[in-house]
């Protein structure tokens, strides 16, 4: 973990309530895809766990849905702001479990982090398709990223408005995949423990106090003993997780 | 040179900036980020006879200025610390350290403390009576001088190590529990814990934490920890840790004046994992800045 300074170059709405955010600044602690960064905010104690969706030697691209206060004080910053934040936080996905062709399922808010875990995946030869669930149309985003990296993508849709319509765990019921990563709401991570064929990784949200393990705010009970979200999480294996 | 020293029940600390139990665990998270070494000392993780999970989740709300937490002790067990913990602590931080221990019985703290006592890291016990987040103990204990007094004495009892009993500001007369504390033998004072706080969810109109209530600490909360550190040090001789709402080089000062000899730092460091090694730096020019030569001097200056 380091807490470093990062100016806003890019803060842009890309779908209903979503921000697509790119900082710029010292990238060195993350290491994997699946981490997390916690950002501070103005006027607000807490600090705002936010996961990576993609990450280069100078940037962090983050993807938010404005919720509460938090994100969206986040949504008003402007292009040349600074932001205090925590980095490299979390373990992040194993990605050598994945076999020739893991599946990636990703919910609404919980897509972001799938992005930078497709390019790796796709950037180590595997043979990849990508399901992902929105309530509607308006809150799509990412479908063309996820093509263009080259991975076969499955959109679809509660209501039916875009895509195929139904749920993502409807979508995967019908496919053949060697390994799964998923990350979105515990509605779909229930849904998708119930018709999964293969073993996998869940990456979890939890109300976090501090994000770097020191106040046991976010602690879970797994199979493997208890966890901290933040810092033994928050990609959990199937295995281990106690529903 | 300005002298930040302070005797703390007879071993000095070479400043009085002390995270606060369970805001620090058990060093390693800090340790990994900057010498920990520059802290007078640290107040690890409240440590019970048996593991705890603690309370279901979601347990942390957050305030303005602060945070509500409803952690409820979590910690791997006396055995776990004395054989994980300790030894994982000696390779990077090579000064005594505070044992915080609570329980849920007499029984409980007393075996706590004395399979700790010979623990030759541990340099003083503060023995944590005012946990709001654990039912059937903690706190219970920490509201009725009668039973402060009674776990002071029998913890004394199988330690010779200083013992600071921490207290609670949700009581009607913090003075009293102190005083009980002191005639039973205690060597200080830690205060305050967590004051009792809620927070509601608009959108699901029930409370944010599963618990539903849980300890409120933070910036917020700075006013309260010193009027009840400076009615405690008009009524105490023993020292007293001040703890509450701390996160500058200047809250320090204020809160030594009120009458503490040393301050812990907990919510702060959540938010702000350097906070405690800032303040060790910033120390020296603020006591400047204010005329002050030594720390010690300024004790309960405010009285």
């Amino acid at each position: 973990m380091k807490q470093k300074i990062y100016k806003v170059t890019e803060n842009t709405k890309i779908a209903k309530n979503t921000f697509k955010m790119v900082i710029s600044g010292d990238t060195s602690e993350i290491t994997k895809p699946g981490q997390f960064i916690n950002i501070k905010i103005n006027n607000l104690f807490l600090r705002r766990p936010i996961s990576v969706c993609d990450y280069d030697e100078k940037n962090i691209t983050i993807i938010y849905k404005v919720v509460g206060k938090g994100t969206g004080e986040m949504s008003n910053l402007k292009s040349g702001d600074s932001l205090d934040i925590l980095t490299g936080l979390g373990n992040g996905y194993d990605t050598s479990k994945s076999g020739a062709n893991p599946l990636l399922i990703g919910g609404g808010g919980g897509i972001p982090p799938l992005y930078n875990l497709c390019k790796t995946l796709i950037s180590c030869g595997k043979d990849l398709q990508v399901v992902l669930g929105f309530n509607t149309k308006e809150e799509v985003f990412y479908e063309k990223e996820f093509k263009s990296l080259g991975a076969k993508v499955c959109i679809c849709t509660a209501d039916g408005s875009y895509g195929e319509k139904g749920f993502t765990a409807d979508i995967i019921k019908n496919l053949n995949y060697t390994y799964f990563y998923t990350c979105g709401p515990m509605s779909m991570f229930k849904a998708i423990e119930n018709v999964a064929k293969t073993s996998g990784q869940y990456s979890f949200e939890e109300r976090m106090g501090c994000g770097f393990g020191a106040c046991m705010g976010c602690s879970c009970k797994t199979k493997y003993g208890n966890k901290r979200i933040c810092k033994e999480g928050p990609v959990l294996e199937r295995e281990e997780i106690i529903w | 040179m300005v002298n930040t020293k302070i005797n703390l029940s007879g071993i000095f600390i070479d400043n009085p900036i002390i995270p606060a139990s369970g805001t620090f665990g058990y060093g390693h998270e800090f340790s990994n980020i900057y010498d920990i070494n520059c802290l007078g000392t640290f107040s690890f993780k409240g440590t019970t006879k048996e593991e705890r999970f603690g309370n279901p989740t979601p347990r942390i709300a957050e305030c303005a200025e602060g945070i509500i937490n409803s952690v409820g002790l979590q910690n791997p067990g006396v055995e776990k610390v004395i054989s994980e913990e300790l030894p994982k602590l000696k390779k990077c931080f090579f000064k005594p350290v505070i044992a915080n221990v609570s329980g849920f019985s007499l029984e409980e703290y007393v075996y706590t403390c004395q399979r700790l006592s010979d623990q030759e890291q541990i340099g003083w016990f503060e023995v944590n009576i005012s946990c709001p987040n654990i039912h059937g103990g903690g706190m219970s204990f920490g509201t009725f001088p009668e039973s402060a007094f009674k776990v002071t004495k029998e913890v004394k009892k199988v330690t010779a190590k200083p013992i600071y009993m921490k207290l609670s500001p949700n009581v009607t007369d913090i003075v009293s529990i102190a005083k009980a504390c002191e005639d039973a033998g205690a060597d200080g004072i830690s205060m305050i814990n967590t004051s009792m706080g809620m927070r509601i969810d608009l959108k699901t109109k029930k409370p944010v934490i599963a618990n539903k209530i849980g300890g409120f600490s933070g910036k917020a909360i700075k006013p309260i920890a010193l009027q009840m550190v400076y009615k405690v040090y008009e009524a105490v001789k023993i020292p007293i840790l001040g703890i509450g709402g701390i996160s500058n080089a200047e809250d320090v000062l204020e809160m030594m004046l009120a009458g503490a000899s040393a301050v812990q730092i907990g919510a702060q460091n959540l938010i702000d994992p350097y906070v405690c090694k800032n303040i060790v730096e910033d120390l020296p020019s603020a006591m400047q800045k204010y005329g002050i030569n030594s720390l010690e001097d300024i004790i309960g200056e405010a009285h």
